[in-house]
């Protein structure tokens, strides 16, 4: 990089990614339990894409029966540790709240859910669940993020042998390597894999399917197949310059921070990034949190209609980073290292079919902002793995085709959730997946089962 | 604004707050600044035998958060030395003479000593005397307090003691511990007291300590049954303060205690009969503070409501306690939802359909559940607006014009008139002819 931002001292390294919400302390989590109405059928639970009894679990926390609690949030979700503090709660669990109707504050949904997970995690973690006797079959995972940890879990406790397949060195997928360390230190997911490995589900690290292993291999092996493998490379821009150094993808990019040596990651004094979806917010802040003087988003369409959430754009401005909306990035420039990304100004028009307005371009409004680092975060693809090899699985618009109910594939015998299946959404989408999928499974593999057990 | 002053069997205060007989009206310190707050009068702190307290002394009751919803003790009277609790109470009587001034006696249940208190206290220029007939604890053990509040003649012979030497009215403070407290109310009008004040407090274990298996409050490891107090009594003083008001025989000015918090329920105690008020626990929670919202609240209300004196208020709602008998079996009410305010919560739905008379169905709408009462099914009892958390959501909504009237006295008046037997049958033939139907 032509122009590397100051390294910072830990002090402010630290300061910087502080997490943004601090833990709820045993007496303000009971004050805010008691705050719940305790709603029946509620909204909240309605909302959470993996339905948890909110209501319930909160009351269990204003009793004091925190062990009922954490029990209550797992019968639904498998990685709630995550969700509490990574789920876009406000179009969520609490924004559904029944006090935004009455025009209050919601209650802390999430922070009570971080409470009683943490409160079971801290405690000598008796034995929540029993496990049904083995049933001699056994499923092969590809992936240890949120779809393929909510499936291993569910599948171990319902008597299936259970491997997990992962690429990486250390297990959690995006739990563990994409989530901003303000919002959600690697330390945590982990706490999360290593519940579910207590379950005896077992764990093959540094395995990448279609490299370490075949996944013919694997579908012999297994009676099943559940694959979590979320997407793959990054979007391209398809604009000139985009090889040179100092253009990364943005999901490496974060990855690098989640390793929480921040003074080992390079960072340009100023840095665009291209995208307002939520990654890209991610990206930008951490750059700046990282030490870059400048800070940009530029995306080609406006406010309303970029995919970051509200909260995320708010945490953005807060971060003095600048918006450059209805900008379209035309080539970056520099000769090895970036120096800049020529942009234009566009206008724009009505929406087309998908929702999304036309972009037109202004003629001569071509600017060129001076930048260090380009972060690329206009999506991923899920084009270049094994996956595109099997047959009977259909990919329509980049997305593995599975049924609604049962998340099987066009093959039998392999499942499939998470980002690979949805294009890219939150990590309770993919918990809720990962844990139908092991039901759809289990009605594959024990169809004379009189009825599957669903806690 | 409204006259508060008022007379509670003869002894005189500026206003009707008057401290309970507690730990808060202990020493001179405590009731000279809550004389400075506002408070209307003090009783004293038992005065009397010789004792010697324990700790801890207090066990509090929380509901779903709210601290001291109930607040039990197993603190005695006063056990400072008697001689500086008269050296006390004759200074704040001389600094705060048109306060009221009472003080509380227990002593062991002889003339002579009951005697000698009351020349002694008269002698503090004190405004009155109460009869501490009503401690439920560490004291009645000893043959005083509840021992003597349970038996209608104890408590008339003590007070006769008291009453044959005063030269100054004397309230005789009741137990609730009693199976009916009419009787000793009457026992102290025989025995030509000037007024009653009640409750006292109620019987309790306030709880068991889950970690230790103790009982609260634990005295090194050891518990015992406290006196319970706090807003969560306050019904059922209310209920003994009318049955002592409306009693024809007792006929006393009743000086109310029970749950006192702020100046509605205050009200309450006045509507019902009491002419005074007592507080304690709301004192110990929040401090004398208190009383300036109370004063301030309930003359605003007299002035929204045009009443003048309290002599005006005091009893007001008395006559419409009534026998159930009494009661028009025709009047009909049915819950509404004002589905503009509902927030979908759903908690009128479940309450109905456990605890109720399942007459609300949920409804699937645009993602919430609508819940619409079934009128024609509704018996109109009101949980559902009571557990609703949005004010004027449900309302109870009145049916009958008012005109027909049946009360069950009639009813069973009239069965007998036309010689028909109080039977299932003949129910059902009276609800079917009005168009009441019992699932």
């Amino acid at each position: 990089m032509k122009n590397i931002a100051e390294k910072l001292t830990n002090e402010e390294y630290e300061k910087n990614f502080a997490e943004l919400h601090p833990p709820l302390t045993q007496n303000s989590a009971a004050t805010e339990a008691n705050r719940c109405l305790y709603c029946y059928d509620s909204p909240c639970m309605k909302a959470c894409p993996t339905h948890i009894d909110i209501s319930s679990f909160i009351k269990k926390i204003a009793t004091g029966n925190l062990l009922g609690s954490a029990k209550t949030i797992f019968k639904s979700n498998w990685v709630p540790l995550t969700c509490a503090r990574a789920c876009p709660v406000q179009v969520l669990c609490e924004g559904a709240c029944v006090f935004v109707e009455k025009g209050e504050k919601p209650i802390e949904i999430g922070r009570l859910q971080r409470f009683a997970i943490e409160s079971y995690f801290n405690s000598y973690k008796p034995q929540l669940f029993s496990k049904e006797k083995s049933n001699g079959k056994n499923v092969g995972i590809i992936g240890s993020g949120p779809s393929g940890l909510a499936c291993a879990a569910e599948l171990s406790l319902l008597g299936y042998d259970v491997t997990v397949y992962e690429a990486n060195k250390i297990p959690g997928g995006l739990n563990t390597w994409g989530i901003a360390p303000y919002k959600l230190r690697q330390a945590d997911s982990l706490k999360e894999v290593e519940f579910i490995k207590s379950f005896g589900v077992k764990f093959k690290m540094n395995t990448k399917v279609g490299e370490d292993i075949s996944f013919n291999d694997l579908y012999k092996k297994h009676d099943a197949i559940f694959i979590g493998i979320g997407l793959g490379e990054a979007t391209r821009l398809r604009i000139p310059g985009e090889d040179l150094t100092g253009v990364v993808d943005a999901l490496d990019f974060i990855e690098d921070v989640k390793n929480e040596k921040w003074d080992k990651v390079s960072v340009g004094k100023r840095v665009a990034v291209i995208g307002a979806g939520n990654t890209s917010i991610d990206a930008v802040t951490e750059a700046k949190r990282l030490g870059a003087e400048q800070v940009y988003v530029i995306y080609r369409r406006g406010t309303d209609d970029m995919s970051a959430y509200d909260f995320e754009y708010e945490l953005a401005k807060s971060d003095e980073v600048i918006f450059y909306f209805k900008t379209m990035p035309k080539k970056i420039t520099g000769d090895n290292f970036v120096e800049g990304i020529e942009c234009v100004k566009v206008k724009l028009g009505e929406k087309n079919e998908k929702g999304k307005r036309e972009t037109k371009v202004i003629p001569n409004s071509e600017f060129i902002l001076p930048v260090d680092m380009v972060i690329k975060a206009v999506g991923q693809n899920i084009s270049n793995n094994f996956i595109n090899d099997i047959y009977e699985i259909k990919i329509e618009r980049g997305k593995v085709v599975v049924d609604e109910d049962t998340f099987q594939t066009g093959n039998k015998k392999i499942f499939a959730g998470g980002d690979c299946i949805n294009g890219g959404k939150e990590v309770v989408n993919a918990a809720y997946d990962g844990k139908m999928a092991a039901h759809g499974i289990d009605k594959y593999l024990n169809s004379n089962k009189k009825s599957a057990i669903i806690r | 604004m409204a006259d508060l002053s008022t007379n509670c069997g003869g002894i005189k205060s500026p206003n009707p707050f008057w401290l309970a007989s507690a730990p808060p009206s202990n020493s001179a310190y405590q009731n000279c600044k809550a004389f400075e707050q506002g408070w209307g009068g003090t009783v004293w702190k038992t005065i009397g035998e010789p004792v010697m307290n324990v700790c801890n002394r207090y066990g509090g009751l929380d509901v779903n958060g709210l601290k001291l919803a109930g607040l039990n003790n197993i603190e005695l009277i006063s056990d400072r030395p008697i001689e500086r609790n008269f050296k006390e109470i004759a200074e704040i009587k001389k600094l705060w003479p048109d306060k009221a001034v009472i003080v509380s006696l227990m002593v062991e249940s002889k003339k002579e000593a009951w005697h000698d208190i009351v020349k002694r206290t008269i002698d503090t220029g004190c405004d009155g005397i109460e009869l501490n007939y009503g401690c439920p604890h560490g004291m009645s053990e000893r043959g005083m307090g509840a021992a003597v509040g349970q038996v209608p003649e104890y408590c008339q012979m003590i007070t006769e003691w008291v009453t044959e030497v005063s030269t100054i009215p004397v309230l005789v403070k009741l137990t609730p511990n009693v199976t009916d407290i009419v009787y000793p109310a009457r026992a102290a009008k025989k025995a030509k007291a000037h007024g009653v004040s009640l409750i006292n407090t109620i019987n309790s274990i306030i709880g068991v300590n889950l970690d230790t298996l103790e009982i609260l409050p634990s005295v090194a490891g050891k518990g015992s049954h406290g006196g319970y107090a706090g807003p969560a009594v306050k019904p059922i003083a209310l209920h003994l303060v009318s049955q002592v008001a409306r009693d024809k025989e007792v006929c006393l000015p009743i000086s109310g205690i029970g749950g006192i918090n702020n100046w509605k329920d205050a009200l309450e105690f006045i509507l019902l009969g009491a002419s005074s008020v007592q507080v304690c626990t709301a004192v110990m929670h929040h401090g004398f503070r208190i009383v300036e919202d109370m004063i301030e609240g309930l003359s605003n209300w007299m002035d929204a409501k045009g009443y003048k004196t309290l002599d005006e208020v005091i009893g007001k709602s008395l006559h419409r306690i009534d026998d159930f008998g009494n009661f028009n079996l025709l009047h009909k009410t049915v819950a509404r939802i004002d589905q503009e305010k509902c927030i979908h919560c759903n908690l009128c739905y479940i309450a109905c359909d456990d605890g109720a008379h399942q007459c609300i169905d949920l409804t699937p709408v645009n993602g919430h559940n609508k819940t619409v009462v079934r009128e024609e099914d509704c018996v109109g009892c009101d949980l559902c607006s009571i557990v609703c958390p949005v004010e004027g959501c449900i309302n109870m909504v009145r049916l009958d014009d008012g005109k027909e009237q049946k009360t069950w006295n009639e009813l069973v008046q009239q069965f007998k008139n036309d010689d028909k037997e109080l039977s299932w049958e003949n129910l059902a033939e009276f609800q079917k002819k009005h168009g009441i139907v019992i699932h």
